[in-house]
């Protein structure tokens, strides 16, 4: 359990003690490259995790770890209590790789008739999955078309379709909204919700911040192979920036407004000015004295995105705030 | 088989029908009909001979470019495009795929013989127009002919499964030419001294032996083939094929799929 949350009744789903990965590189093979620092992590079980981290941080790194493709140099995993390697751990979890290939002379219900095989789905019971997967993607009339004639959204929906045709307890997406029109994102995040209503733990990397902050109950930041931070979304946002943001209604801007600092910005009726908590009181003043109508005081809260970039910071690399 | 072995196969098995893999028959069934037809004319009591020889060569020589060129890239395709992952992220050790990838493309080239087969047969009955006892040993040809593609099969999945499907072609080439002078090799071996000698005769019982494999031209001579020469061929084809199998499980159970 991380973060000083205690919760006997909730089980992990997945433990990261210590993996490690650094490749040998350069002609003779001599040069070690750290792909991942030592990571510990766990995540519990009916969570929504976000994996955060910018192009070559270590995520796909991770995913690949955790799903025996790739072995690790150091540390081991548990998911579900089970051993990375272990065949009854893999029938309970899904995975979406990034950018997903499949193989195109197949139909969309041959493939995923193929993998339900693999997966140990009943005969019986396949042909309906297949169908029930397909339907909930939002392809329900592709069964019989070649996946060579599909365009990319429509393979990362066959993908994601793969990752719970077998009704697995854990889905591992790897930039799920990849490739995807607004659309598809919103469809996709509505899905990923309804897994987790449905018990399931999901446990996705991306680098679109909004897609974490609007899902996740967690999430994690990686950065060169280095875990930065850990947390849930609102510990991580709700650090008050010492800052008040101000709406009044109309378009004037009362002169003492600039010399209590606000950065003012007018949008069609409205006035929003940002400004430090200490002069709150003096610019409510003014605003009652000019008789302007107003609309909201609220804290400025770091956003997720500034917390990440923040995070990235080397200056500023520090350990998780929960973790 | 388990059942996922069963599964990987036959999608093995599909996607080399899809890929138009069994269209040489085509230029197989043109091949036959015209030599057959130009035998006609122009031998005069070697027809047998020549359909026979020809036949089976070209049964041999298709099965073996077709076992090469879909053998190596079995798994560095996979690999290259990422259809691997969603396999290993299920239930699936790595063992199973390898041996799954091997028994499918293995029953492509066992179909795509036995229909070349009734190609020959055709021929034969056309230049002839009976069969006769003798014709029996071509069957025991097409079956050292089949042994020969588990050989070369197993040996393109170990080449696949380390190197670039453009040296995993050279080297499976290699070792079939290699292979099919392996006798002389041998006889090499026998002539030399010392180290030279170790060796050469290390190397010639290192590449599988595809001349002891070639019945083709005393079958097409109407001469039998031993019962013991079955046994020691059979049992050398799947020793020999399954030691490169493990070869090929041991290197890819340590791969990291980047």
């Amino acid at each position: 359990m991380k973060g000083g949350r205690f919760s006997p009744a909730i089980m992990t789903a997945i433990d990261i003690l210590g993996l490690e990965k650094t490749y040998s590189v350069g002609f003779w093979r001599k040069k070690p490259k750290c792909a991942l620092k030592p990571l510990h992590l766990s995540v519990d079980e009916g969570e929504i995790f976000g994996f955060l981290g910018p192009n070559g941080a270590g995520k796909t790194t991770t995913l690949k770890m955790l799903m025996g493709l790739v072995y690790p140099t150091g540390g081991s995993a548990k998911i579900l209590g089970m051993d990375i390697n272990d065949p009854r751990m893999k029938a309970q979890i899904g995975f979406l790789p990034e950018q997903p290939y499949f193989y195109d002379y197949l139909t969309a219900g041959e493939l995923l008739n193929y993998y339900g095989q693999l997966s140990g789905v009943p005969a019986k019971d396949r042909e309906r999955r297949v169908r029930e997967v397909l339907d909930r993607v939002g392809l329900p009339d592709v069964i019989r078309v070649q996946l060579r004639k599909f365009s990319k959204g429509m393979l990362q929906r066959v993908g994601i379709a793969q990752a719970i045709l077998h009704d697995p307890r854990i889905v591992f997406f790897d930039e799920p909204m990849s490739g995807l029109d607004p659309m598809g994102r919103r469809e996709v995040r509505d899905l990923m919700e309804q897994l987790k209503h449905e018990g399931k733990t999901v446990f996705f990397s991306t680098h679109i911040l909004s897609d974490a902050e609007a899902l996740c109950d967690r999430v994690a930041i990686i950065h060169l192979g280095e875990l930065r931070s850990v947390g849930a979304v609102a510990d991580l946002t709700s650090s008050v920036e010492g800052k008040v943001e101000l709406i009044w209604h109309g378009n004037k801007i009362p002169a003492a407004m600039k010399a209590l600092g606000a950065d003012c910005h007018i949008t069609g009726d409205t006035v929003r000015a940002v400004l430090l908590e200490g002069n709150q009181d003096a610019a409510l003043e003014a605003l009652r004295r000019e008789q302007l109508r107003i609309i909201s005081l609220i804290p400025v809260r770091t956003s997720l995105e500034e917390y990440f970039v923040r995070k990235l910071q080397p200056s500023k690399a520090v350990a998780g705030v929960t973790s | 088989m388990n059942g996922r072995i069963a599964y990987i196969a036959s999608n093995t098995f599909r996607e080399a029908v899809r890929d138009r893999v069994l269209y040489n028959l085509i230029a197989f069934a043109l091949l036959m009909s015209g030599a057959a037809i130009l035998v006609g004319q122009i031998s005069i009591g070697i027809e047998r001979l020549v359909v026979i020889n020809l036949g089976l060569t070209a049964v041999s020589l298709f099965g073996i470019v077709i076992a090469i060129f879909i053998g190596i890239g079995l798994v560095s395709k996979e690999i290259d495009k990422r259809t691997l992952y969603t396999v290993l992220s299920r239930p699936v050790q790595r063992w199973e795929f390898i041996v799954g990838k091997f028994f499918g493309l293995a029953g492509t080239l066992i179909v795509n013989a036995f229909f070349m087969a009734l190609g020959v047969f055709a021929a034969l009955f056309y230049v002839s127009r009976h069969f006769q006892g003798s014709d029996g040993w071509v069957l025991v040809a097409l079956y050292f002919i089949i042994l020969q593609f588990l050989i070369i099969t197993s040996l393109a999945l170990l080449f696949s499964s380390f190197s670039s499907p453009l040296l995993s072609a050279v080297f499976a080439f290699a070792l079939f030419v290699i292979g099919t002078f392996a006798e002389d090799l041998r006889g090499f071996a026998g002539l030399t001294k010392g180290i030279v000698r170790w060796l050469a005769t290390g190397a010639a019982y290192l590449v599988p032996n595809f001349s002891a494999l070639n019945v083709i031209s005393s079958v097409a001579h109407e001469q039998p083939v031993a019962r013991q020469l079955i046994l020691s061929n059979t049992a050398y084809a799947l020793v020999y094929a399954g030691v490169a199998l493990c070869g090929a499980v041991l290197i890819f159970e340590r791969r990291n799929l980047k």
